[in-house]
């Protein structure tokens, strides 16, 4: 209906009232619009598995484990009416008889139940988490508070086990039983609660994420501009050869490409390794003593050594498709009007291979910064990276929530790079060939 | 219409394609750890299994840790039947209500008729796990290297007079209990020192004196190739993984059972597997005082059934005799601890990081 008063709108006023229609008597304007929407809609339903498979695969999954960084339902789920009672608390001294017994009923509740996922044992985790000690305490409330047939529970309880009568355990279950909170990322910040509930750095002796930040973007940055001096000669190399020669080169660059992960990494160790390939031709030619072997690998070195060569070919590949570009005839004009080699390649060359530069620095960067596997085979000690320490979180210690607050964290230091990188050097100015 | 017919074919054949790779009725499938401990696993319970019921069984091999198992329970969508895990796993998934309860009753009875709830040595049997094999973190050295070799924990910590590279595992477990030991700590009173703030410095303390000259193992299969490579002189290992090195590639290694520390391999059902049933009569048959006494000939972990023990005999295709090597021979258990599961469920997340920040500090 719009359509139409549009159309008569449209109209110029010298035209006659009368409309273009079409055979079955539909204005022409409006069945035009109508086609082309029903074949955008047909584009538009090629792209669905797609956009479907993305949502499903990507997006929800992603969303949803971010999700978990600030959600964590441990306390309502295992305890629910103790939950809502302790809030309601004041954090003074210890709660009130009431609360007291909430909590038994509920633990005892929860552990005759035994539903996945909300029994004791995982409030005792989440508690542990903040309050060490507790999960054990609360495991073995859940066996215990069968025994206490009537009230007053907070005498009982506290006769049990002098350990519930510490008040900042129970600030802490008061903070813990909340669906929200902040505090996954303030666990990976280096950042804990003192007895009097106030934010404060953690013990020098805990602290492990901030640092590993750090030391994550130091190393994907040096790793990143070596890949760059390596790689700048390569390219260019690669662009001026003849093609035949340049083809064989090429195939050099690609085969490593093609080789399996696991494999690259492990001739790393091979050749690294204080008995590989490396230390014993030092031995063997005398430049060091068979006790002092250097030590290549399962440190930051290794780290360093492996990801370049890994990551080498991103940088080659959108150098060498921007350097095929640039036509040889500008450096000859340049030297021509007598520009040295040096000049012609600062003023003429270089500013023209900057499109593939940013292109090969931004995808190395991304990709170090996130880099998981091969540090965490070749990093030992010290050369691993936050990745390492999500997957920990992921695997191990299966605390979701951190590695989500740790990956959320990862991310939105990606994101703010990559703005910062955008008005540095313009993301419409990447090439990657 | 055409794409449609498309779309709707290839869903239909994904479908399919899913639908034949997924296990017949009447398979499990059975996860365990992989190498030289699945297959003992394989000849000893698999193999008669299957001969006596008939039913398939479908291996996989997994790095431990319960993730897998919490998010297939947590999905309702369970594909793994019978789980091998650690102690500390068990107790924690069956706290978190992620395993099916099992009637200690209905297990069979030990060889020599006695019930099961008394021929399984104290502390194998939980109320959702039943333990197969006792394993060990002990030290080894190369024979060959050296000659006088190290007989005590406090000598893997003396460079001085064993000069060289050591290996340790890559976590706070159970290195804080080793350095205990070699700072002089009875073995009875580990856990007791680490419960204290100063026993966990004084731990680390200790292993701060060899940090310099250690390299960290994450995999089981790490320490025999560091040894074999010379990158150590000495390293922590499982001990099944030392003698596998020895009986079946002739490495000249040597295990030092002074101050291990002992551990529980169990079977494990996670809440909602597909073939339960099956799964509880293939643990029952595994479990059994002659199966367990038959895996012992294929690896050096021993049974957790006192009735196997009478039945170790030689190893499966050498004359080695297995009941010297196992954990639980009383030579090795004269400076032995158990790994403390509870304590560990209650310290591990701080203690690792506190691990963590200590292997990044200088």
């Amino acid at each position: 209906m719009t359509d139409s008063t549009n159309v008569t709108d449209n109209v110029p006023s010298s035209a006659t009232d009368e409309r273009l229609l079409t055979t079955d008597g539909v204005p022409l304007k409006q069945k035009l619009a109508q086609t082309t929407r029903r074949m955008r809609m047909r584009a538009f339903m090629l792209t669905v598995p797609l956009v479907l498979f993305l949502v499903i695969s990507f997006v929800v999954p992603i969303g949803q484990m971010l999700f978990r960084s600030v959600h964590n339902t441990a306390g309502t789920d295992v305890a629910p009416n103790f939950a809502a009672a302790i809030q309601k608390w004041n954090g003074e001294g210890l709660p009130s008889e009431e609360v007291f017994e909430l909590f038994a009923k509920d633990i005892m509740a929860s552990q005759k139940r035994r539903e996945i996922g909300k029994t004791p044992g995982k409030l005792g985790t989440r508690v542990n988490y903040e309050f060490p000690g507790s999960l054990s305490l609360i495991k073995s409330a859940a066996r215990k508070f069968k025994k206490i047939k009537e009230g007053p529970y907070k005498e009982a309880i506290l006769k049990q086990n002098k350990k519930w009568a510490n008040p900042t355990l129970w600030r802490t279950l008061k903070r813990v039983t909340r669906d929200y909170s902040p505090s996954f990322y303030y666990a990976a910040l280096d950042l804990k609660y003192d007895p009097d509930e106030n934010l404060v750095a953690a013990d020098k002796i805990y602290q492990i994420y901030v640092s590993n930040f750090w030391k994550t973007l130091r190393l994907s940055a040096i790793i990143t501009f070596l890949c760059f001096l390596l790689a700048f000669p390569v390219s260019y190399l690669l662009s001026t050869l003849p093609l035949a020669t340049s083809n064989l080169l090429m195939i050099l660059v690609l085969l490593p490409f093609w080789t399996s992960l696991l494999v690259r990494t492990t001739a790393w160790i091979a050749i690294l390794q204080s008995k590989g390939i490396i230390n014993n031709i030092l031995v063997f030619i005398g430049i060091i003593s068979d006790e002092n072997r250097v030590q290549l690998i399962y440190n930051q070195t290794g780290t360093i050594f492996a990801m370049v060569h890994i990551l080498l070919p991103f940088m080659i590949l959108p150098l060498y498709s921007v350097m095929k570009t640039i036509p040889p005839s500008y450096m000859r004009a340049a030297r021509s009007m007598g520009a040295t080699p040096f000049t012609a390649f600062r003023r003429v060359y270089f500013p023209q291979t900057l499109p593939g530069i940013a292109a090969g620095t931004l995808l190395v960067f991304i990709l170090a910064i996130g880099y998981y596997i091969t540090p965490a085979l070749v990093g030992g000690a010290d050369g691993i990276l936050i990745s390492n320490l999500i997957a920990n979180h992921i695997q191990k210690t299966l605390n979701w929530s951190l590695g989500a607050a740790l990956g959320t964290i990862l991310l939105v230091t990606v994101m703010v790079l990559y703005w910062i990188y955008n008005k540095l050097v313009g993301i419409d100015k990447l090439s990657f060939g | 219409m055409k794409l449609t017919k498309i779309l709707a074919s290839s869903i239909l054949g994904a479908g399919l394609l899913i639908g034949a790779t997924s296990a017949n009725a009447g398979d499990i499938t059975v996860v365990s750890w992989g190498g030289a401990y699945t297959k003992s696993q394989i000849e000893a319970y698999h193999k008669p299994w299957i001969a006596k019921t008939g039913n398939g069984i479908k291996s996989e091999d997994y790095s431990g840790g319960i993730a897998e198992i919490k998010a297939q329970v947590e999905a309702g969508n369970v594909t793994w039947d019978l789980v091998d895990v650690e102690l500390s796993d068990a107790v924690r998934a069956c706290d978190d209500g992620l395993l099916e309860v099992i009637d200690h009753a209905t297990l069979p009875d030990g060889a020599d008729g006695k019930p099961a709830s008394e021929d399984f040595m104290k502390g194998t049997l939980h109320e959702c796990a039943v333990a197969n094999i006792v394993w060990s973190t002990i030290f080894a050295y190369d024979k060959s290297k050296i000659a006088d070799g190290p007989t005590t924990v406090a000598d893997f910590f003396d460079l001085k007079k064993y000069p060289g590279k050591r290996g340790l595992r890559k976590g706070a477990k159970p290195n804080l209990e080793f350095a205990l030991i070699a700072d002089g700590v009875a073995a009875k009173d580990v856990y007791s020192v680490l419960e204290t703030p100063e026993g966990v410095d004084r731990a680390f303390a200790k292993l701060s004196s060899i940090k310099d000259s250690v390299v960290w193992w994450e995999a089981g299969a790490q320490p025999p190739q560091l040894l074999a490579d010379g990158e150590v002189v000495m390293t922590t290992a499982y001990n099944g993984r030392i003698f596998n090195a020895v009986a079946n590639e002739d490495k000249p290694f040597e295990i030092v059972w002074d101050g291990q520390v002992w551990d529980l391999d169990l079977w494990v059902i996670p809440k909602g597997a597909k073939n339960k049933d099956l799964a509880l009569d293939f643990l029952k048959f595994s479990t059994a005082t002659e199966q367990l006494a038959k895996q012992a000939s294929y690896i050096s972990y021993g049974p957790a059934r006192m009735s196997s023990a009478p039945l170790v005999g030689k190893f499966h295709n050498k004359d080695i005799d297995m009941g010297p090597q196992m954990p639980t021979a009383p030579n090795n258990l004269t400076n032995a601890v158990q790994n403390n599961f509870e304590f560990w469920a209650d310290n591990a997340d701080q203690l690792n990081e506190r691990f963590s920040a200590w292997l990044a500090s200088n």
